[in-house]
């Protein structure tokens, strides 16, 4: 993985500290030659990866990459899967049945469903697989090696401790798309105790990590505690800790962490892409 | 260990079975639905015992507390037999459909002492604690006029179909959306206790409103307005917000941040003169496991708590719910 990936919460109106922020970035990035116009400068930095949701327009965005091959040589993506307001709407306006209905393909579900036959659990693990497939539809065509369940399913699965489907994921995700199992959650030594049991070595996990302990979950010296003896591949988000670090600081906390292979980043203008990635790769 | 039990598995109660498992000391000893592929779900990936019975649930489990998450049509009977065990109780919002099932429901809840509280949780969200505390500080003087909002991308399209287009049942804007702002503005504001008018609007939806408009009056005399519209797709996911505004200066507050403008400077707050802006990242309730929000988790914390030390639920008790309920009841009266 490069240090520096470059994140797509700016372009979704996803901002963690203001909604009028993000109803600006909904205005700026209405187009999608907006957004292109963005990652075209962040590539042109020297950036690489572009770490994002699974959002209907990415399929616009992912169209165009393909369409330039030229321009996009070495360009990688990591998927992150679901977007989960695009499920969270479908569930409370159609139930969880109606929505599984809506987003499976074909007619896998009518073959369990009807009357009183039990949905088996091997049909679980088939019906993972099938979600799991759809949402990679948009990516192909381009490299993916990294990737990742969001943190909205992550941490629910990790909370209910259904374990096991971190197994059937990490094994899929590997056999089918040869690519390596990312996990974004927001509580990280959980996850790694859980992903450790589970016999998943070394794994890829993005979490918050930031000097003021935001979004890290029962606080940030077991975090820390983590970073500096568990054997994973941390990747770093949510390091300005919603704009209430100032990058310097931000970046030259991630310094005291060798381990912390990548930091996750969005942003707007190229400056900022630019600053952010230069303190990033003088501090890792 | 307390033992809990989880009843409906949509979108909050698969949230809240996930929070309780997760807490210290606590066991998610069962959980019951209707839909057998969560429950398959459940059966392939936990040891959790499933059941789509509820009062079998209730009747077999050793529980300490349930967590009732169903439609709103289906909380009465539920919190009520799980009332008769002797549970703590943790029911989601909106309370009760009508109003003298909560008045049974809170008698019986008082008659059985146990911790009782309703899903409300912008209440455990920092910024609005931060409004609460500010306005009970008096920063802003004399109040003026408030303004309670929300909005979000529920339903965008012409099409119906679960109890969410049934007012019956609980459905439309009203109950579900907009009583989160009510119950925000009647704890943190006052409580609301005349209507002077509203408009119950349908945009998408058949048979039920999409959107409500309202004047309100508070307990203090106090005006304001009541501003909700589920059908916005301007909005990415709900965004709720309360502005207030008095005779020394004014307060917007959101989930995210909370915006202060005062006329002249406040020592005792540190507030200098003109806007002060206060973030989330500063006011957020560190929690011990997370899940789509601090809010989600802070709620079920303080539930289990009041239930191991044998608190009076202070948040979000039933009583609280009702009044919601109350108000909701005044609205629609309002547009007959």
């Amino acid at each position: 993985m490069e240090k520096v990936l470059f994140g797509d919460n700016q372009f979704f109106a996803v901002n963690h500290s203001s909604d009028e922020k993000s109803r600006a970035q909904s205005i700026r990035f209405k187009d999608d030659e907006a957004i292109i116009r963005v990652l075209d400068q962040s590539i042109e930095t020297g950036i690489n990866t572009f770490m994002c949701t699974t959002h209907d327009r990415i399929a616009n965005i992912c169209k165009h990459i393909v369409d330039n091959p030229g321009s996009y040589q070495g360009f990688k993506i990591f998927p992150c899967m679901p977007y989960a307001h695009k499920y969270a709407n479908a569930v409370t306006e159609l139930g969880i049945m109606g929505t599984i209905k809506q987003y499976v393909p074909g007619n896998f579900f009518s073959t369990f469903a009807k009357g009183s036959v039990a949905f088996l659990g091997k049909d679980f693990v088939k019906l993972i697989q099938i979600l799991i497939d759809a949402e990679m539809k948009m990516f192909k065509g381009i490299e993916t090696p990294v990737i990742f369940i969001q943190n909205v399913l992550v941490d629910l699965i990790l909370g209910l401790k259904m374990y096991d489907v971190f197994s059937e994921y990490h094994e899929y995700i590997k056999k089918t798309y040869n690519a390596e199992p990312g996990y974004i959650t927001m509580n990280m030594p959980a996850l790694y105790d859980v992903l450790e049991a589970q016999g998943i070595s070394n794994p890829v996990i993005c979490s918050s990590i930031n000097k003021i302990g935001f979004r890290m979950s029962g606080g940030k010296e077991i975090y820390e505690k983590y970073l500096n003896e568990k054997e994973f591949r941390p990747i770093a988000m949510q390091v300005l800790a919603a704009g209430a670090l100032r990058p310097k600081e931000a970046i030259e906390y991630l310094g005291q962490f060798p381990r912390i292979e990548s930091v996750l980043f969005g942003a707007s203008s190229k400056s900022h892409i630019e600053e952010t990635k230069e303190l990033i790769e003088a501090n890792l | 260990m307390i033992k809990g039990a989880v009843l409906g598995l949509g979108k909050m109660g698969l949230s809240h079975a996930s929070i309780v498992a997760a807490q210290k000391d606590v066991e998610l000893v069962a959980v019951c639905d209707t839909s057998s592929v969560v429950l398959s779900g459940f059966r392939k990936f936990s040891n959790i015992s499933t059941y789509s019975d509820y009062k079998k649930m209730l009747d077999k489990e050793n529980l300490d507390f349930v967590v009732v998450a169903t439609p709103t049509k289906l909380h009465y009977p539920m919190v009520k037999y799980a009332l008769e065990k002797g549970l703590h109780v943790f029911c989601e919002k909106p309370f009760m459909l009508r109003i003298e099932q909560g008045e049974e429901i809170i008698q019986l809840a008082n008659q059985k002492r146990v911790a009782n509280q309703v899903g409300f949780h912008n209440h455990f969200i920092g910024t609005f604690r931060e409004l609460k505390r500010l306005l009970s500080a008096g920063v802003l003087g004399e109040l003026v006029h408030f303004s309670g909002e929300a909005y979000g991308p529920v339903v965008t399209k012409e099409k119906g179909g679960t109890w969410r287009s049934n007012s019956e049942e609980g459905g439309g804007c009203l109950y579900d959306y907009a009583s989160h702002v009510i119950n925000l503005l009647q704890e943190v504001i006052d409580r609301p206790v005349k209507i002077h008018g509203s408009l119950l609007k349908s945009i998408y939806s058949k048979g039920v409103e999409d959107a409500v408009y309202s004047l309100m009056e508070l307990q203090s005399g106090l005006t304001g307005t009541l501003l909700v519209n589920w059908s916005d797709e301007t909005y990415r996911k709900m965004s709720t917000s309360l502005t207030v505004q008095g005779k020394k200066g004014k307060i917007v507050c959101d989930a995210t941040e909370i915006k202060i403008y005062l006329k002249e400077a406040s020592v005792k707050e540190g507030l200098g003169k003109g806007w002060t802006i206060k973030y989330i990242t500063d006011l957020a309730i560190p929690v011990e496991f997370y899940l789509r929000g601090e809010e989600y988790s802070a709620q079920i914390e303080y539930f289990v708590k009041c239930i191991r030390e044998n608190m009076q639920v202070e948040q979000n008790s039933f009583e609280e719910g009702h009044y919601t309920d109350t108000v909701i009841e005044m609205i629609t009266n309002s547009t007959k």
